[in-house]
């Protein structure tokens, strides 16, 4: 099918930070954000976890290709979903975990984000899994860390999320296939959203047919086009003729900084209704990053319906998280 | 007058000393040989020897008939340019409040190893500079640390709260150029209107940046396809042009002097020029930085571009060179902010705002010239005459019989890179480290006295 779509004019920064994702052999050291990756090294991650999908269905879910290694999950923001998924990919890597959720521990304290490296890294780590509420925080750590340490953003403020991303990759691809023939519209917040980044750089990476954006102006970026998106306002028009839905968690803070006027209002436009979901095509699959606010953005009957793969997206990330991992690492030795 | 404070037992000299660099000759009579003299302002620009005793220009081509040769420190500068002391018109120096960050021993020695004679002092010290006693308190720093000269701009509000007027006349008689909130917003329009009119009164001239802190909020970044890439939250220019288009609106009913600092668009460009064309006692200023650097410089490695009012697209940029070229914005400033290191040290939306801009200013507007983009005789008149002007100081900024001798020598044509042995500043936070420059200041004169001198620079003789 051909789709009249323009692909991205991101113009070039004076400074390209995605850059230090290599090593000097340009192998892939840390995985900080989607951009500068490419379809091949996007690609070879999806293979990689294809194959590592069938460790979980074993008896023993483990492989021992991170054994004596040590993987620390460093996490300054409240997390359930993607730091077990992570702790999960990394002892089914037979690596040691350690979690440290900071979130209300050292930084509270004035102790700064190096400080808390340097005390962590003395632990001789040779991962870390970080999440922190600032835009640029991975790469920060990645830029500061020993040598030897591998960096996994695992989302940093509004800025990326690159294992979601690629999870969602790997899920439309065991599902649909092909990318070039697919339209994919990303619904809700989009400004305040790292996975919603992250997805429109893997998307167009992997040269996707047509990517949509849809919201109230309040929650769409300005000048995102450029990226490699078409911004839609009105759900239905942005709906049509559409293969994957990806509905993005709305936080609740967004009423109170008046970005919209009630959660009632957003549900009434934009949430994903069985009735709106018959606006896409009716093998339209549809997405969440999690957790999702049922009654806010999703109706529970579509969550938990025959076209959701939300619960798909979960253990996939698993399989993601191992290869990414094992890629890594691999860099190094 | 100000007195020479009793020896308090603390160290009041804490300038380094860097390589090439020495504490000025206790000399006031130089005989500066052959430079090319430029003071545009003047309509000079010709090869010339010129005299300087007791703190003044005292002849220009011939000797004055007072003047003792033999008493005099020669100073052979064929081939180099004497200019005007650059007059830098907000530069934070840190002190008081917050030493660990610079002190004024330092921040002067970098102004004067570049070119700079006089810098303006923003209000926003610890204490506030909401008393005279602040400002006497910075001034004899200064004058104990013996490099530029050092004025103050006080509080336009008490504390810089915006809730209660500062004692603006008496901090203006006790030596302050200028009032400003500096960054602090005066949410109480009816405030603003009174402080205006209050200054008006008494011709003070009032500095204001215009940044809505409503619409900046948490921002750290231009709103645009950077920050939109980068997640980062952004500043959007109405941040700038909805309150600036507020105060311009103040001006035409209460007429005071305002001089907008630090512009960072171009539609705040248009409401300045248009502001002009009305006749409103309007000026404006812009940083060096802004000149040069845009969102496409945003490095998230690095907090070095974190700046306050951001970075905006390459078009706001161009239209900054262009005002500047033609007038519309008056001066430039340095808009200096030195930090210490881990200031810097977090992920850009958690670092401090501000770069170290005092060694980059002379040098990135000449850089313009080099360019094509602005005229030798609009860069200097920025940097010299016009500041000086507005800024009351009559007799400085100019190269002519009678003037302060405040004049900087500035080798035209020596390739030099910025680097951490080149940079003078405690601040190391500038995002212009491995650019090649052109111009280099050798040497600088404050009150007719040589304050620096650069080793390699001219040949010195008596």
């Amino acid at each position: 099918m051909a789709v009249n779509f323009v692909r991205p004019l991101i113009p070039k920064l004076a400074t390209d930070p995605w850059a230090i994702q290599f090593d000097a052999a340009g192998h892939l050291k840390h995985l900080l954000t989607i951009e500068g990756l490419g379809s091949t090294w996007i690609t070879r991650i999806l293979d990689t976890a294809e194959g590592f999908m069938s460790v979980s269905d074993r008896d023993i879910k483990k492989v021992p290709l991170l054994r004596g290694r040590t993987v620390v999950n460093l996490f300054f923001e409240a997390s359930t979903r993607t730091r077990t998924t992570f702790e999960l990919a990394a002892k089914r890597l037979s690596a040691d975990v350690l979690n440290i959720n900071l979130s209300t521990s050292a930084t509270t304290k004035g102790e700064s984000l190096l400080d808390t490296l340097r005390n962590i890294e003395a632990m001789q780590a040779d991962m870390f899994v970080v999440r922190h509420e600032q835009s640029g925080a991975a790469h920060f750590i990645a830029r500061h860390a020993a040598p030897h340490v591998s960096v996994l953003n695992a989302g940093d403020g509004w800025h990326a999320h690159p294992t979601q991303a690629l999870l969602d990759a790997f899920t439309i691809r065991r599902i649909k296939g092909e990318f070039a023939p697919l339209r994919i519209a990303i619904v809700g917040d989009v400004k305040h959203s790292r996975v919603a980044r992250s997805q429109i750089h893997a998307f167009n990476s992997l040269n996707v047919g047509e990517l949509r954006v849809i919201g109230p102006r309040t929650l769409i970026p300005n000048d995102i086009e450029p990226l490699g998106v078409r911004v839609y306002h009105d759900m239905r028009a942005g709906l049509k003729d559409v293969d994957i839905i990806i509905m993005l968690r709305l936080q609740r803070e967004r009423m109170e900084s008046g970005l919209l006027p009630s959660e009632q209002e957003f549900y009434r436009l934009y949430g994903l209704t069985e009735e709106k979901l018959k606006w896409a095509k009716p093998d339209a699959i549809v997405m969440h990053p999690g957790p999702a606010n049922r009654g806010v953005e999703i109706e529970s009957r579509v969550a938990d319906g025959p076209q959701s793969v939300i619960l798909q997206q979960v253990s996939n990330g698993i399989g993601v998280r191992m290869a990414v991992m094992a890629l890594c690492m691999s860099a190094e030795s | 007058m100000i007195q020479n404070p009793p020896n308090l037992g603390i160290d009041l000299d804490p300038v380094r000393h860097p390589e090439g660099c020495r504490p000025g000759i206790d000399c006031d009579t130089w005989l500066i040989r052959g430079a090319r003299v430029i003071d545009p302002n003047n309509q000079l620009d010709t090869c010339t020897d010129v005299y300087i005793a007791d703190g003044l220009i005292v002849g220009m081509g011939a000797a004055p008939a007072a003047f003792v040769l033999e008493q005099a420190q020669q100073v052979d500068a064929q081939g180099q340019w004497l200019i005007p002391g650059v007059i830098d018109t907000w530069a934070r120096l840190r002190e008081p409040g917050q030493e660990h960050k610079a002190t004024i021993a330092t921040e002067t020695l970098a102004a004067v190893a570049s070119g700079i004679t006089t810098l303006c002092i923003p209000p926003d010290t610890d204490p506030v500079l909401d008393t005279v006693a602040v400002a006497r308190f910075i001034k004899r720093r200064a004058q104990l640390a013996g490099r530029a000269r050092v004025v103050a701009i006080g509080a336009l509000t008490q504390g810089l709260k915006g809730e209660l007027l500062a004692e603006m006349a008496e901090l203006t008689e006790g030596g302050c150029v200028a009032i400003s909130n500096a960054h602090y917003p005066v949410r109480d329009l009816r405030l603003l209107r009174r402080a205006l009119e209050y200054a008006a009164t008494f011709d003070i001239l009032v500095v204001i940046q215009p940044e809505d802190p409503s619409l900046a909020k948490w921002g750290c970044a231009h709103e645009g396809i950077i920050a939109t890439r980068l997640g980062l939250p952004g500043i959007p220019v109405s941040a700038e042009t909805a309150p600036l288009a507020q105060l311009l609106a103040i001006i035409a009913e209460t007429g005071a002097r305002i001089h907008i600092n630090n512009l960072s668009s171009r539609a705040a460009v248009r409401l300045i020029e248009q502001a002009k064309s009305e006749g409103l006692p309007v000026t404006a200023s812009v940083s060096a930085h802004h000149l040069w650097l845009s969102e496409m410089d945003t490095d998230t490695l690095c907090g070095n571009t974190h700046v306050q009012p951001p970075l905006r697209s390459l078009r706001d940029r161009d239209a900054l060179r262009s005002a500047l070229a033609d007038g519309t914005i008056d001066c430039v400033i340095s808009d200096h902010q030195p930090h210490e290191s881990d200031a810097k040290l977090a992920p850009f939306p958690a670092t401090e705002p501000g770069i170290s801009g005092l060694e980059t200013l002379l040098p990135l507007v000449l850089k313009l010239v080099d360019d094509g983009l602005l005229t030798l005789e609009r860069a200097l008149d920025a940097l010299t005459r016009r500041p000086a002007d507005l800024f009351g100081l009559t007799n400085s900024g100019r190269i002519e019989l009678g003037a302060r001798a405040d004049l900087a020598l500035i080798n035209p044509d020596t390739l030099w890179t910025l680097d951490e042995t080149t940079l003078q500043s405690a601040g190391r936070d500038t995002p212009f480290f491995g650019w090649d420059f052109r111009h280099q200041t050798t040497a600088t004169w404050v009150n007719g006295k040589q304050v620096f001198f650069r080793a390699d620079g001219p040949v010195m003789s008596q």
